[in-house]
Order: C-alpha cells, then sequence, then structure tokens
C-alpha cells in the first residue's frame, strides 16, 4: 500500500464508487436527455452519475488527507467456497438436479468454515438435500426438478416430481 | 369512536382461523431465527417471500410482520442466555441480561424481557392505530413534488441516525437508486443498463439482490470473524420477578416503550436504534450508573421494550405514506407489491380488513409470544448451542431454492452471487449495504415523482421549495445532514452508537 494513502477503506470505496459511477454515465450518453420539463430517458441516471462522482472524488481526497487507517484483509477461502457454491447450484440445478446441486453447495460451503470435516459436510449435504424435497417439491409442490434433463425420465419413473 | 370501530374490523379479519395460523407461523419463525445468531429478520423476510405468492395477501403480511417483531422477543433469549445478541437490536440486551444471567437471575431477567416487549407492542399497536389514519389523510393531498421530497428526507435521514461514515451511506444510497432504474424506462419504453440482457428489461429482483447482500455476504462476513461464544446459561429457575423487580422495571418499559415508539415511525429508524437510545437513557436516569453492566434489570427493562415498539411502529410511514422506513420496511413493500397491494395512504381507505387485520394482528401476535416464549425456553436454549457451521449451509439452500423458485430463473441465482460479492466487498469497505436496498426500492418512484413533478411545474425546479410542504420537508433534511456534519453533534452520535 502507497504511504499517500492514509485511509485505504476511503480509498478504495472511492474508487469503486467512482468506476460505477464514469461507466454509468458512459453507458447513460446513448439514451436522450430531454428537457428539465419532459425528461428524457437520460436525466436523471445522469444526475445520480455527476453526484456519485462527486461523492466518490470527496471520498478519495479524504482517504489522502484524514485519518489513518489500515484494510483488513479479505477472507479469500469462505468468499471463494459459498459464492462457487452458490454458482454451481445455479448451473447444475436444470441439467443435473436440485437433489445434487444442493449436496455440491452444501458440501462446498460448508467447508468454508474452519469448524467443518469433509465427511459430517458431505452428510449435512445429503440430510438437506432429503429435507428440501420434502419440504419444498413433495411440501409446497415447487416445480424444480429433483433430477436434471440429464437423468431423463428418472425423475418421473421414480415420482419425484411435485 | 373511529378508533374502536376499526380496531373491531381489525380484530374479526386478524382472528380468522387462517390468519391465527400465519400470526403463528410468523411468530415462531421469527422467535427461532431471533433466537438463532448470524440470521436476522431482513434475511428471512426475504427469503420467505416466494412462498407469500401463494398465500392471500392479508395471511401473508401478518405472517411476515410476525418474523419482524418475533425476532425481538427471541433475540433477548439468546442475548440473555448466551450473551451473543441474536438480533443487532438486542446487543445492549447482552450488557445487563447475561450478567444476570450469570447472578442466578435469568428467569427474572427473560420474564422482565417478555413483560417489557408485550407492554411495549400493546401501546405501539395503539399508536399505530392512532395516528395512521390522520397520516394517511395529509398523504392523500400529497403532490409529486411532496412525494419527492419525502423520499429524499426518507433517504438522507435514514442514513443520518445509522452509523459510520455519511457520505459513504449517501453514496450508497445512489448507488441503489441507480440499481433500481435498471430496466425498461417507463416512459419511453427504452431498456437502461441492461447491458444487452432480456432478463434485465424487467428490473433486477429485489429478493435475489437481499439475499445476496444479506444472506451471503453476512454468511462471508461472519465466517471471516468465527463465532466465539460464552458459556451458555442452561438452567432456568425462578421466572417470577419479585416485588421489588417489578417496581424497578416499572418505569423503564415505560420510558422504552416511549423512546422506541418515537424512533421507530422516523425515516431510518427501527429497533436497533431504540435499544440503543433507551439504554443511555436508562444510565442516565439512574441514581447509581455504575450499576450498568453489572445486572441492572432497567437496563433490559428498557431496550427489550424500546426495540419491540420501534418493531411495530416503523410500520407507519411504510402503511400510510408507503415509504418504507428502513430495508425490513422496503422488503414488507415488496411484499405488498406481490399481492398487488400498493402500499400507500389509499390501502387503509380501499382494503380495511387487510390493513386493520394487520394492525391488531400485532397485537394478537405479542400476546402469543409471550405464552409461547417463556414455557418453551428450554427448546430456545437448545437452539442457540446450534452451532454455525451447520446453521449457514441450510441458510445458503433457502437462499438458493428460494431465488430460484421466485421466477423459475436461474438467472436470479447468478444475481443473488454477484450481489453476495457486492455486499461482502462493500461491508469490507465500511459501507453499509441497507441504504443501497432502501434506494433500489424507492429509484423508480422517485424518478416518476420527479418527472411529474416538473412537468406540471413547467421546468421550473423551484416547484420544490415553493410549495410549503415539499419546502419543509426539504429544510427537515438539509438541517439533518448539517446537524450530522458538525464535528461536536458527530462526536456525540458516534458515542451514543458506541456505548
Amino acid at each position: 500500500m502507497p504511504s499517500f494513502i492514509r485511509n485505504p477503506k476511503d480509498f478504495f470505496a472511492g474508487l469503486l464508487f467512482l468506476i460505477i459511477s464514469l461507466g454509468e454515465l458512459y453507458i447513460a450518453q446513448d439514451y436522450s436527455m430531454g428537457t428539465a420539463r419532459r425528461m428524457g430517458p437520460g436525466y436523471f441516471p445522469v444526475v445520480l452519475g455527476m453526484i456519485l462522482t462527486a461523492f466518490a472524488l470527496i471520498m478519495i481526497f479524504r482517504a489522502l488527507l484524514g485519518k489513518r487507517d489500515v484494510m483488513d484483509s479479505f477472507a479469500f477461502k469462505p468468499l471463494i467456497l459459498i459464492l462457487g457454491g452458490s454458482l454451481l447450484f445455479a448451473v447444475m440445478v436444470r441439467p443435473i438436479g436440485m437433489f445434487p446441486a444442493i449436496v455440491v453447495m452444501v458440501f462446498l460451503s460448508a467447508l468454508g468454515s474452519k469448524a467443518s470435516r469433509p465427511l459430517p459436510a458431505l452428510l449435512l449435504g445429503l440430510g438437506l438435500a432429503v429435507g428440501s424435497v420434502l419440504a419444498f417439491v413433495k411440501g409446497l409442490g415447487q416445480p424444480i426438478p429433483v433430477l436434471g434433463s440429464w437423468f431423463g425420465d428418472l425423475n418421473y419413473i421414480l415420482h419425484l416430481g411435485p | 369512536m373511529d378508533l374502536f370501530h376499526n380496531l373491531a374490523i381489525g380484530l374479526g379479519a386478524a382472528i380468522t382461523p387462517i390468519n391465527l395460523v400465519y400470526c403463528f407461523i410468523g411468530c415462531v419463525l421469527g422467535t427461532l431465527i431471533g433466537v438463532l445468531p448470524g440470521i436476522g429478520p431482513a434475511a428471512t423476510i426475504a427469503m420467505l417471500l416466494p412462498i407469500t405468492f401463494t398465500l392471500k395477501a392479508d395471511a401473508a403480511l401478518i405472517m411476515l410482520a410476525g418474523i419482524y417483531y418475533g425476532a425481538q422477543y427471541g433475540g433477548s433469549t439468546t442475548a440473555i442466555l448466551v450473551n451473543l445478541p441474536g438480533e443487532a437490536s438486542s446487543v445492549v440486551t447482552t450488557l445487563d441480561g447475561y450478567q444476570m444471567a450469570r447472578q442466578g437471575r435469568a428467569g427474572v431477567a427473560l420474564a422482565t424481557s417478555a413483560i417489557g416487549s408485550f407492554f411495549a407492542g400493546t401501546v405501539a399497536t395503539l399508536i399505530l392505530a392512532m395516528f395512521a389514519p390522520p397520516l394517511a389523510a395529509i398523504a392523500l393531498k400529497f403532490g409529486p413534488a411532496e412525494y419527492f421530497a419525502l423520499m429524499v428526507l426518507g433517504l438522507v435521514a435514514s442514513v443520518v441516525l445509522a452509523q459510520g461514515s455519511l457520505i459513504k451511506a449517501l453514496a450508497m444510497i445512489i448507488f441503489g437508486l441507480l440499481i433500481g432504474i435498471i430496466g425498461a424506462d417507463v416512459n419511453s419504453g427504452l431498456p437502461r443498463f441492461t447491458f444487452g440482457l432480456p432478463e434485465l428489461s424487467d428490473r433486477l429482483e429485489l429478493v435475489a439482490v437481499a439475499m445476496g447482500m444479506f444472506g451471503l455476504g453476512e454468511i462471508i462476513t461472519n465466517l471471516q470473524h468465527q463465532e466465539t461464544r460464552g458459556s451458555v446459561i442452561g438452567k432456568v429457575t425462578g421466572l417470577m420477578p419479585g416485588l421489588r423487580d417489578l417496581k424497578d422495571m416499572s418505569w423503564p418499559i415505560v420510558r422504552g416503550t416511549i423512546v422506541g415508539s418515537i424512533l421507530g415511525i422516523l425515516p431510518g429508524g427501527g429497533a436497533m436504534l431504540g435499544s440503543f437510545a433507551s439504554y443511555s437513557i436508562e444510565k442516565k436516569m439512574a441514581k447509581d450508573p455504575s450499576r450498568f453492566g453489572r445486572g441492572a434489570i432497567e437496563g433490559v427493562a428498557g431496550p427489550e421494550s424500546a426495540n419491540n415498539a420501534a418493531a411495530q411502529t416503523s410500520f407507519i410511514p411504510m402503511l400510510t405514506l408507503g415509504i418504507p422506513s428502513n430495508v425490513i420496511m422496503a422488503l414488507m413493500a415488496g411484499a405488498m407489491i406481490i399481492q398487488g397491494v400498493q402500499p400507500g395512504p389509499a390501502v387503509m381507505r380501499e382494503q380495511p380488513e387487510l390493513f386493520w387485520g394487520l394492525i391488531v394482528s400485532m397485537w394478537v401476535g405479542n400476546l402469543m409470544l409471550v405464552i409461547l416464549n417463556l414455557p418453551l425456553i428450554g427448546i430456545w436454549v437448545r437452539l442457540c448451542t446450534v452451532p454455525y457451521h451447520h446453521l449457514y449451509p441450510a441458510i445458503m439452500v433457502f437462499c438458493a431454492i428460494g431465488v430460484f423458485t421466485l421466477n423459475n430463473s436461474t438467472f436470479d441465482v447468478y444475481i443473488m452471487v454477484l450481489f453476495g460479492l457486492v455486499g461482502y466487498v462493500f461491508t469490507k469497505l465500511e459501507c453499509e449495504p441497507a441504504p443501497m436496498l432502501l434506494g433500489m426500492v424507492l429509484g423508480p418512484q422517485m424518478e416518476e415523482y420527479l418527472r411529474r413533478a416538473m412537468l406540471l411545474s413547467r421546468g421550473d425546479p423551484l416547484v420544490f421549495v415553493q410549495r410549503p410542504i415539499s419546502a419543509g420537508l426539504l429544510v427537515v433534511t438539509v438541517l439533518a445532514m448539517v446537524a450530522v456534519a458538525m464535528p461536536t453533534i458527530r462526536a456525540k452520535r458516534d458515542e451514543a452508537l458506541k456505548e
């Protein structure tokens, strides 16, 4: 961290907001502004984008002058396992089905905690998958494929539908 | 009397068997998630929104409301017995509640909290019933300029009362407003900020964003600060408070109820703020402030009454003006819209059964919670001890399935994952996610009111200061911002929130 950045939290927040606002203003160029009386689709977003740019610049400015502070580390392991697990659920739920998708998601995300062990995490996944099928598919009748299209007719043969 | 007539309508609607059942489910669920640390009412209400599709409007709202005030009851149980706040609003209860428990007075502490909460809930229900009709009558006279000014005030006030940097919270609001207007423009039909994705033309799904930020984002944050638990007070004996205890708790309960009711109505207020304010008031009023933090019964009675009162009165702006004052109310407004009810002053007139039924159900629910909570303490204690690494995967399953079934689309799950990342990164940078969500809900309406006000004034922006109500609201907004920006008041605010 370069030493002229006195408050990295403020600095990176400002930088992030600056990227968001400038990107937003860039996209909004294509929308017509209209007039103050008859506002076009671009009017409101452009005004917001300009305010956000101002806020971002103030934040960056303050980060260079204000109180010193430190940035805590990012928790990469839980971050990747939790988000990756949920992402895999979305990818798997249609082709492979809800049951395997939940087992995979729970197994991966449970390992994000230091207290988890692989075998209990797997068992937790199986338990939650069974519970979800009973609660959501059988109980609430939600139209979610228990086993996905990869398993062809198996879903119907086993009467796993709602 | 109109009041009694209205309450009678409400009672009739609230005690139909089906609504009683959903009120009960809401209260039990609320207590459950209140007891469990690491999952709050915002995430729970977001998780259950998809399920409420299948319910009738009144049953759905009664259940969701039960979750919010039920969580206030449950949160105190964990605070007293485990020294962990089950909810953010019971943080201060840990200070004296756990000390009481260690001195063998766990039962008295729990009873104090239940009595205080019930008293506060009853008073808040009456306040809600008394203040809602006049406010709604005023709101019916509002034009677009007034609504726009009211939203500006609501958004700004919601961050003035919160902790942390003002400018970051304001930036989060603007970011939220921008996220909110993603999708087809109402006037021209032009798709805005959709990146060519057809799924985005119908606006971002509020539930997916909320679950990402409050569900996944918080799980990751919690895992980084792996839980350290105090020793659980397993045995609870002697629920009955003595005469002396009753005397000591009565005034704090009354004061807590008043403070909580007022702070709950304010934009940005809500359960947490009420409990903090009440604790510092009780400490200031006490003859011997040094008892606080060592098991003072006033330190449990006041805040526990305040958080429950505030949880209920925070419904007032949403139900009468249509403007949610905190994230939970934003989700409640979302639930009403799902049911085809536009939150606002018209609800009371057009659907009195729904409106009054919801209000009276809060009192019925409070009664259930008192009866339910004390005998079931044993079960709640055992639940407190469920380790977090078994709990959060279950929360994730709920989030994933809930979001997927919303529109039967995997796209919404991707949105949830994306906002899980956004929520975590912003939390790391000390930017609170709540103002963003509020902005997201109000974004489309705000643009619409701005457009209409400017059209009516023929493009003259002075309309916002020429109309008295709108001008008044904007003056209050500016005063609130100036007040927070002033260093002395700022220091006091941070001190008060830290205590």
